[in-house]
């Protein structure tokens, strides 16, 4: 079931939550909508899920959102027949875990319902794929944080949703638990192969789980793509920043930069002197010795061995603090030390001169 | 090893100073006066709690209290609950000042309640000549014992269920609306069950104050022996009588019967909470 969002407005007040959104997902797919708080990530999520109702179409063609090449912007909730999964779980508390995954197939209509014991059936194989066998009796209150999401996701599973949503579902819970049912959606998404939409502020949830990357900010969407286009190829300087840390170095080293022969150069728009150029920690180098016009001096300000790459802080001579990141191996190996001078060098970087605006 | 043993002894700072003002402020407030009735009451033998209460008006009198303040603790929480319900869930013109008279029976006295509406429900007031018109006697009637406790109850029921409405997850209801639930079926399965134990506790609070009013009551019910008289009203004129040991022998009966009353309630409402995880 592919979904598609054309030409979508929403506004709250005089606050513009969505601007001219248009969006594709395909049948299967799982997608990420990722950006910070305010982007208008969650807003979408609800108009597709018929929570939220999309602002009046001015012109024709505008603010439809259809499921299947079917327009869908008038219908209810309920008959959009959506899996929508809460941050905050919004489980029926009253109920059994049981009950609460049975809850879906218990409120059709008698017609459409199924037989008792076919119910119980469909119940038990859920339980048993979000691995909670022998919990169907607790209540909601009674599990963990992961272990409540999962019942979530489970119930809106159970209807057999044509689209499943989900709004930042892990984001209630800690690094640890995140990180497994991270994982865990994924091999799940796999079996079901439900078209998935998944709402998130983690960059490293979206790029890790996502077929395809919708990177928002401010009410629009600023670039789509696969992880790897969003983080190798980001379309803005707003997608470069947001996804993961980046040095920003000043136009003046603009020239040599662009001239040596190490440093591959993106450039998107014309090369000015005024253009920033954006590096990722790991794609700086870091040498004893200077390697030519794109080496910059500078001072170790600062180690930080604990993790897979030792993060070193420098200083340079242009009075810019800038973070290298080094594998560990390789680290040892430079014999690195606090106050000490060293190059750092650019082996790859992206260009962007600013946007003039008129 | 002394240091470890305080650490353990350690609780929220002050609670020795504030649970012993609670003993002390609900022995003395609660359990001394309850524990004068009983001493009161334990210098008439069994023989006689079992005449005074097998006498054909004590048992109508009480039957008529507990009965009437079932009923009127039941209609209380119905509507208090649309009643609160409106007021949480609507916004209109008036709803403040609707939302402060909720409160005006909790704070009149209760003779002032009882002449207002024995005012409008007597066979001459507004209320009470067109329902006699119809047949039905709204004063001195257990009808009118009926109103009267409806009246005073009525804020109770109001006043516990609205924060639980307030707090109804709105993401529950929307939750069950993407399983395909129709309004009705989300209401009936998600939102009412949630507000049942307010609901009890609304209830409970009204029919307690029910069963002990006595100052609205007795003017509009007139207070006819085996009709229409309340229990708490045959207690004083048994003690206007000087008939003390009479007195205290429906007391205590009707203190046992209340006692086990709320119990029951509380017992359902904290089987409800300890399965559904409430605190």
């Amino acid at each position: 079931m592919s979904v598609e969002v054309q030409h979508v407005n929403k506004t709250f007040g005089s606050y513009k939550a969505i601007e001219d959104v248009s969006l594709k997902v395909h049948s299967g797919e799982l997608v990420a909508l990722l950006g910070p708080s305010g982007s208008g990530k969650t807003t979408l999520l609800r108009m597709i899920a018929g929570l939220e109702v999309p602002d009046r179409p001015v012109q024709s063609g505008e603010g439809k959102i259809l499921f299947f090449d079917q327009d869908v912007a008038t219908w209810s909730v309920s008959e959009r027949q959506v899996g929508f999964v809460f941050q905050h779980y919004a489980l029926f508390k009253h109920m059994s875990v049981f009950e609460n995954i049975a809850f879906g197939l218990r409120v059709r209509p008698r017609s459409q319902r199924l037989p008792k014991a076919q119910i119980d059936q469909r119940v038990r194989e859920l339980l048993q794929l979000i691995q909670l066998e022998g919990f169907g009796n607790r209540y909601p209150l009674q599990l963990s944080g992961g272990q409540r999401q999962r019942v979530a996701l489970a119930r809106a599973l159970a209807i057999e949703p044509k689209v499943l949503l989900l709004d930042e579902p892990f984001g209630a819970l800690d690094a640890k638990v995140r990180q497994k049912l991270r994982e865990w959606l994924r091999r799940l998404h796999e079996q079901v192969h439900t078209t998935t939409i998944l709402v998130t502020h983690d960059q490293e949830e979206a790029l890790e789980v996502a077929d395809r990357v919708v990177v928002m900010n401010h009410a629009k969407i600023e670039q789509i793509g696969t992880p790897e286009e969003v983080f190798h190829n980001p379309a803005s300087e707003f997608v470069i920043d947001f996804l993961g840390s980046v040095n920003v170095f000043s136009g003046r080293h603009v020239e040599p930069l662009s001239e040596t022969k190490t440093a591959e150069t993106k450039t998107a728009g014309a090369k000015t002197d005024e253009a920033k150029i954006y590096v990722r920690p790991h794609e700086l180098q870091i040498t004893r010795e200077s390697l030519g016009f794109s080496s910059i001096s500078a001072q170790i300000q600062r180690i930080q061995r604990a993790g897979a790459s030792a993060k070193v802080f420098v200083h340079t001579s242009k009075e810019q603090n800038v973070r290298v990141d080094i594998p560990i191996q390789q680290f040892q190996l430079l014999e690195l030390e606090v106050h000490q001078q060293v190059f750092i060098t650019p082996l790859h970087s992206h260009v962007f001169s600013p946007e003039y605006t008129i | 090893m002394s240091a470890k043993k305080v650490t353990q002894m350690r609780r929220l700072p002050g609670f020795g100073l504030t649970l012993g003002f609670t003993l002390f402020y609900v022995t003395l407030m609660i359990v001394i006066p309850i524990a004068a009735l009983l001493f009161k009451a334990s210098s008439i033998s069994m023989q006689e709690l079992v005449e005074t209460f097998k006498t054909p008006r004590v048992q109508a009198s009480l039957r008529l209290t507990f009965g009437a303040s079932l009923l009127a603790a039941t209609i209380n929480t119905f509507f208090g609950f649309i009643v609160a319900w409106t007021l949480v869930r609507y916004r209109f013109v008036g709803r403040r000042l609707m939302d402060s008279l909720i409160d005006l029976p909790f704070a009149m006295p209760t003779a002032v309640s009882g002449i207002a509406l024995m005012a409008i429900y007597a066979p001459t007031g507004i209320v009470g000549k067109q329902f006699l018109a119809w047949g039905i006697k709204t004063a001195i009637s257990p009808l009118g014992v009926l109103i009267a406790l409806i009246f005073i109850g009525f804020p109770f029921a109001v006043r516990t269920m609205q924060p639980a409405i307030e707090e109804l997850e709105l993401e529950a209801e929307q939750a069950s609306a993407s399983l395909g639930a129709s309004r009705f079926q989300t209401f009936l399965r998600v939102t009412l069950p949630s507000l049942i134990p307010a609901a009890l506790t609304g209830f409970t609070l009204a029919l307690a104050r029910a069963l002990g009013e006595y100052g609205s009551v007795i003017f509009i019910a007139g207070n006819l022996p085996m009709r229409t008289e309340i229990a708490s009203l045959l207690i004083v004129s048994r003690l206007d009588e000087n008939d003390v040991v009479g007195a205290c022998a429906i007391a205590v009966v009707m203190l046992a019967a209340t006692f086990v009353l709320l119990l029951t309630i509380q017992g359902i409402q904290w089987r409800i909470e300890r399965k559904t995880g409430r605190n």
